[in-house]
């Protein structure tokens, strides 16, 4: 499948970033590049092939489910960008137009 | 004592236990050694002077018992395991300033043996590259030749061990990233069979294929190390419940009737003739010591970059959504809305190599490409897997390069992902199939290290230390040294 600065786009805003107009270029490049390095895998004969996606010597895993009081609330807000009165602190998340919103 | 820092892990055991040199004389040698070399190599993103010297000051109080050999050895660590003590950064803006709550399982086992972390190094931005380049701090220099890369992406870790500013570090092998950077540092590095060594505390890249292991300048002191951080945790469920041998137990030198396979994939063109003569010397040598060598064929090689690409950037893409500027980690300053605050970060604190992976594996998962990429290469990699299960069905061993080329100089291949990529070729298949892989120095070019590579099947690290202890005893390499450890 070809890939396009278009596609790049929608490729980055699915990813969450946003690229800049000079990066479009770079990217789409690229991505060209490793789209067409990895169309060689079209070539491998998979009919009837099982998928792997682990190579984990045990597959299903099950421990007691014992709680455990960790008491690190302080700890983990150290590393908040920003907080407020123990809470993380972050922009509106919706703009209804009013001040604080 | 004099230059401690020539000094292997074995040797400084010795002298620790026989109270030659105490921990404190020991540990305050390093940092002077590392403060020493540091403006050349580069290979330190944070130090951790204080803490060590404290522990070293409590082994001497305590002594030195037989469950903790390792008591006193200094180690530096990748530093994309977390730690408590000291900030964890991935080589990430991102992450500049991260400091976890928890240590990692591994340094939990490094400090229960005693080891001493004195520092985090370098490293390509959350593991993803093959320079060190792609740190968003600093590039770090080969201990070889310092106008070359040390590879990555655990460059930090192979350049602070080959120049003799710690004898051993913890690093992590996706794609590579263990064996790559020991090749071309000319030491060896390991990277165990998926699940020896816990990963609770190692910032996932690829949780398929992720695997801590270590790198030393000795067969030996790689054993002792991976005996100190391997086994079984709760924490992380793809940790195997198997009972972990001593990797020191069978270095006797004896490999006589050991089955060997050569894949001749591993010998094709696009490997540099020097790499070439340098494992077929190798192969001789291993004939000379009895083991039965014979060609191979591992026909899906040549398709393990193009799904590695795919399989690795897929799960990265899925593994760093959790970097969005909310609780931990680098926030725009700018960010206006909450939508800012996830975009804006996101595109202010990852580097282009990152935005690069977690595009190709947002595209290959998506809607109309999953079939084509992500399935296809998931398949492609059972093909993978059972070529190997096929040749070790018969060989206990298989042996070929650990990369194409010796180390390239900085710049060379950084900005064509490709050409970086496909460097990658050899190393990738063992991740694919979860065996063990390592690298142990087996020639020169132009001055430059070689790495032979060695996969073994899995959990059967005991075989490869066998047999790589038994190459290391039979050839000089490991004796030539860099110029910056007093080489010629």
């Amino acid at each position: 499948m070809p890939i396009n600065a278009e596609e790049v786009k929608k490729v980055a805003n699915l990813s969450k970033l946003a690229i800049t107009e000079e990066e479009i270029g770079m990217f789409t490049r690229q991505m060209v590049d490793i789209i067409q390095m990895v169309e060689l895998l079209d070539e491998v004969d998979t009919e009837g092939v099982p998928v792997t996606f682990t190579v984990a010597h045990d597959h299903t895993v099950l421990r007691e489910d014992i709680a455990v009081q960790a008491n690190l609330t302080e700890e983990l807000l150290k590393q908040v960008p920003e907080t407020e009165d123990g809470y993380i602190k972050v922009p509106a998340i919706m703009d209804n137009g009013e001040a604080g919103a | 004592m004099s230059e401690l820092y020539k000094k292997n892990v074995d040797e400084l055991q010795s002298l620790l236990t026989k109270k030659e040199i105490s921990a404190v004389e020991l540990i305050t040698d390093t940092f002077d050694r590392i403060e020493s070399t540091e403006k050349e190599i580069d290979a330190f993103l944070t130090l951790n002077k204080e803490n060590a010297l404290k522990k070293a000051e409590e082994i001497d109080e305590k002594g030195i018992t037989s469950e903790k050999l390792l008591a006193g050895i200094p180690i530096s660590v990748k530093d994309n395991i977390v730690t408590k003590d000291m900030r964890t950064t991935a080589g990430s803006k991102m992450l500049e300033n991260f400091v976890s709550v928890y240590d990692a399982a591994v340094i939990e086992k490094m400090s229960e043996a005693g080891l001493i972390n004195v520092g985090k190094v370098n490293l390509d931005e959350f593991a993803m590259g093959g320079t060190t380049e792609n740190s968003y701090f600093k590039p770090t220099k080969n201990a070889w030749d310092q106008t070359k890369v040390p590879g990555g992406s655990s460059g930090g870790s192979a350049a602070s061990v080959a120049s003799g500013q710690v004898p051993a570090s913890i690093g992590s092998d996706t794609g590579g990233s263990i064996r790559q950077p020991a090749a071309f540092n000319g030491i060896v590095g390991m990277k165990p069979t998926y699940g020896r060594v816990s990963r609770y505390g190692l910032i996932a890249f690829a949780s398929s294929l992720d695997q801590i292991g270590p790198l030393t300048r000795t067969v030996k002191d790689n054993a002792l190390i991976l005996n100190a951080i391997s086994g079984h945790d709760p924490k992380d469920s793809t940790s195997a419940k198997l009972a972990v041998p001593d990797f020191t137990a069978n270095l006797t030198g004896d490999i006589k009737g050991m089955k060997i396979a050569v894949p001749e994939e591993y010998l094709k063109d696009g490997v540099a003739p020097d790499v070439c003569q340098a494992v077929q010397e190798a192969i001789k040598t291993f004939e000379s010591l009895g083991a039965i060598v014979e060609q191979v064929s591992l026909p899906h090689t040549k398709y393990g970059v193009a799904a590695y690409y795919i399989i690795s950037s897929a799960e990265a893409s899925s593994n760093l959504q959790r970097f969005d500027g909310i609780r931990y980690g680098y926030r725009s300053p700018e960010a206006k809305s909450l939508e800012d605050v996830y975009v804006m970060s996101r595109s202010e604190g990852f580097g282009p190599e990152v935005k690069r992976r977690i595009m190709l594996g947002t595209f290959s998962l998506s809607e109309g490409s999953y079939d084509a990429h992500f399935k296809k290469a998931s398949q492609a990699r059972t093909l993978i897997r059972q070529d190997f299960d096929h040749v070790f069905s018969e060989y206990d061993l298989i042996i070929g390069p650990t990369t194409p080329t010796v180390a390239y100089g900085f710049g060379e291949i950084v900005d064509d992902p490709v050409a970086m990529y496909m460097a990658d070729v050899l190393t990738v298949p063992s991740n694919f199939a979860g065996l063990p892989g390592m690298s142990v120095p087996c020639g020169f070019s132009e001055g430059l290290p070689i790495g032979l590579q060695l996969l073994g099947k899995h959990f059967d690290e005991d075989t490869m230390y066998r047999a790589a202890y038994a190459f290391e005893q039979a050839t000089d390499f490991h004796k030539k040294q860099p110029a910056i450890l007093g080489g010629k």
